[in-house]
């Protein structure tokens, strides 16, 4: 397996431009529908206005009201929609704004798009794309902020990539359009504004690749989502104090590319896995049992999950910003791995 | 409480129904008969494994739908699909292959009794979750339209389906983005073992499209002919552009819910599964048929042979069937 994720060869470097996460999400779709006539956009607010994110803007200019459709507030209307038109050989993509709605369209999600190229005996396909706007920062508080990652990882047949800069908010949505199954796509909030270089061009990130976005010798970090650019800060606090860890970023969670992380706790021999859902049930806790169910022996220390109390998501700054795992805590997990040993 | 079977169709639809419609109507009826009370003996003799939600008193409706679809317009079922399934031209073969969990069924043996789908024939499956297919119906109907495409999609539900949020939100999504969709509503009186009265306070399910600006109609679901006029009014409507409608049928299934027998707790009365019956939709169109000269009894009996014959070796077909191998487990989980 390649590890090729950064910009595709031939593109010169002076020539990489910054751009931000919500930018190239929205340059990555705006891209793959003039790639592929079937694939258009609905959700709420998608259209006219853009989206709250502004994830939509300009699209309905180019594509037209046939391909970027406003819905009614109907979360589980618009995902059977985005099915019932995959079914029948469209590539949908439908947005549910905040994560913290796919309770209201769950059975849609898990019991019709998940299951039914299974269950039907394989004659169809479900090139379905959700894409939705996940973790907490905003004050937006517990119906808006949370990163319910785990409950869709568990149900085989959907796919999950989480984007943690705008490269790969780029490329995991054009691959998630491209794909043949129902995937989600987990935008994180507090990333929207935040800039990475993007190529201009089209391109795709492989599901189920592992990138690793910092080498090291002393702790592997697994980090989810916006908590990649939490432990890259983290590894330079630490690599001042002649500490280097590696930081893997899983960028799709379902598959999960774990051979990269076994090769990575092969050379490090301790492990850290964050992320800013809660802790309890958490995909830290599925990564920590596959590295101990094949790579125990290289282990020097237990493997150590950071995520969230188990709580809802809370409003008050203060507390909002205890809630979330940081650059702080990363650093000073890893700190507790090397005193294991 | 007793339901009363609705005396007359309440539909005011006049399409001419020729002779061949009522053969064609008939022989979908009976091919739904004798495949469900064959398989509800099977389930019997322990011979099939699951559940099994026996259609039968409810044939009128599958068949006077069916009738008025083309073979590439799209439907979407309940857990109560063999009827939907029979009369939109699903074989025997496949489908009692899924019923033994057989790996020729129609799954593969991974779906069994409530996911039988058949894409060749616009069957986008039975449905376990009652209520989920309405919405997917719905976006089969609008890839129909985004495609340039003049297929339309018909989605049968329930009367207890009627209080599921998808169902109110597809109605409403089909009828905001005007999409060729056919709602069609099954309204046997009973969700599970709960009796409309205990469930909803309206008599008619039809009352329910109004609050989304769909027309709609109430025909007697007995009657295979009166159901087939409203449908091919409701589908000529969506196929030219019109937009969504919705047909209630009246009906009765005069197995339980689930199974052939087994009734814990008797939840309808015996003389109200017995005016039923005494209405029965076969009944019904043979009595018509052969009063004014559409059918002889020999046809009408022919057909009912030929049926048995091609269940028979259907039967046998899905018995001497090879098993799924559990090494391939992972099949289909994902394309690609």
């Amino acid at each position: 397996m390649t590890l090729t994720t950064e910009a595709p060869a031939g593109v010169p470097v002076a020539a990489a431009r910054r751009l931000s996460y919500v930018k190239a999400f929205n340059e990555g779709l705006a891209q793959a529908m003039r790639e592929d006539e079937n694939v258009f956009v609905a959700g709420e607010d998608v259209a006219g206005y853009g989206g709250v994110f502004r994830m939509f803007d300009n699209l309905l200019d180019e594509f037209g009201p046939r391909r970027m459709i406003d819905t009614p507030i109907s979360e589980a209307a618009l995902v059977g929609l985005g099915v019932g038109a995959a079914a029948r050989g469209l590539r949908p993509v439908v947005d549910l704004m905040f994560m913290d709605f796919i309770g209201v369209c769950l059975d849609q999600i898990v019991n019709q798009a998940a299951k039914m190229k299974y269950m039907f005996g394989g004659g169809l396909s479900v090139p379905l794309t959700i894409t939705t706007a996940s973790g907490a920062g905003l004050g937006a508080a517990a119906q808006h902020s949370q990163s319910l990652e785990a409950w869709l990882a568990h149900v085989p047949g959907l796919k999950v990539v989480m984007p943690s800069d705008a490269y790969t908010a780029k490329g995991l949505t054009v691959s998630a359009i491209r794909d043949d199954n129902p995937v989600v796509v987990m935008l994180n909030k507090v990333l929207l504004g935040s800039t990475s270089e993007v190529p201009e061009e089209i391109y795709g990130i492989p599901l189920g690749q592992a990138h690793t976005a910092r080498q090291g010798s002393d702790v592997t970090v697994i980090a989810l989502g916006r908590m990649v650019g939490e432990a890259l800060a983290a590894a330079d606090e630490l690599a001042a104090e002649g500490v280097e860890i590696e930081v893997i970023d899983p960028r799709t969670v379902q598959p999960l590319d774990t051979e990269t992380m076994f090769a990575s706790v092969r050379r490090t021999n301790r492990v850290l896995v964050v992320h800013e859902a809660v802790t309890f049930g958490g995909l830290g806790a599925e990564i920590a049992a596959q590295i101990q169910d094949v790579v125990f022996d290289y282990l020097d220390a237990p493997v150590l999950r950071i995520g969230a109390p188990f709580s809802p998501v809370p409003f008050s700054p203060v507390l909002e910003k205890a809630y979330v795992p940081d650059r702080a805590r990363i650093a000073q997990g890893c700190r507790r791995l090397l005193e294991r040993s | 409480m007793v339901q009363k079977a609705p005396r007359k169709s309440a539909a005011k639809t006049t399409h001419h129904v020729s002779a061949q419609v009522i053969k064609d109507l008939h022989e979908r009826m009976v091919r739904i008969r004798l495949f469900e009370t064959e398989a509800g003996k099977l389930m019997e003799a322990g011979k099939l494994p699951g559940f099994l939600h026996l259609y039968v008193g409810q044939e009128a409706v599958a068949a006077g739908v069916m009738a008025a679809l083309r073979d590439d317009d799209q439907i979407t079922s309940t857990h109560r699909g063999h009827g939907h399934a029979v009369a939109k031209g699903v074989g025997f073969r496949e489908m009692y292959s899924e019923l033994y969990g057989r790996v020729t069924g129609a799954c593969l043996g991974r779906g069994g009794s409530m996911h039988i789908n058949d894409l060749t024939r616009g069957m986008l499956g039975a449905n376990g979750i009652v209520g989920a297919g309405v919405p997917i119906a719905v976006g089969a109907a609008f890839a129909a339209r985004y495609k340039g495409e003049d297929n339309i999609a018909v989605t049968f539900f329930g009367d207890g389906a009627t209080n599921i949020g998808a169902w109110h939100e597809g109605a409403n999504m089909a009828a905001i983005l005007d999409l060729p969709v056919v709602f069609v509503c099954e309204n046997n009186g009973y969700a599970e073992f709960t009796p409309q009265s205990a469930h909803m306070l309206i008599t008619d399910v039809a009352d329910r499209a109004a609050a989304y600006g769909m027309p709609s109609v109430i025909v007697d679901g007995m009657d295979a002919v009166a159901v087939h006029r409203a449908a091919t009014e409701a589908v000529e409507r969506a196929r030219s552009g019109a937009g969504p409608m919705m047909i209630e049928a009246k009906t009765y299934r005069f197995f339980d819910h689930q199974g052939v027998k087994g009734l814990r707790h008797p939840y309808r009365s015996d003389e109200e599964v017995a005016e039923w019956k005494s209405r029965d939709p076969i009944g019904l169109i043979e009595t018509r048929a052969v009063a004014d000269g559409t059918a002889t009894r020999a046809e009408l009996d022919e057909v009912w042979q030929r049926t048995r014959d091609e269940i028979a070796e259907a039967i046998a077909y899905a018995e001497s069937s090879p098993l799924p191998d559990p090494a391939d487990m992972l099949l289909n989980v994902y394309s690609g």
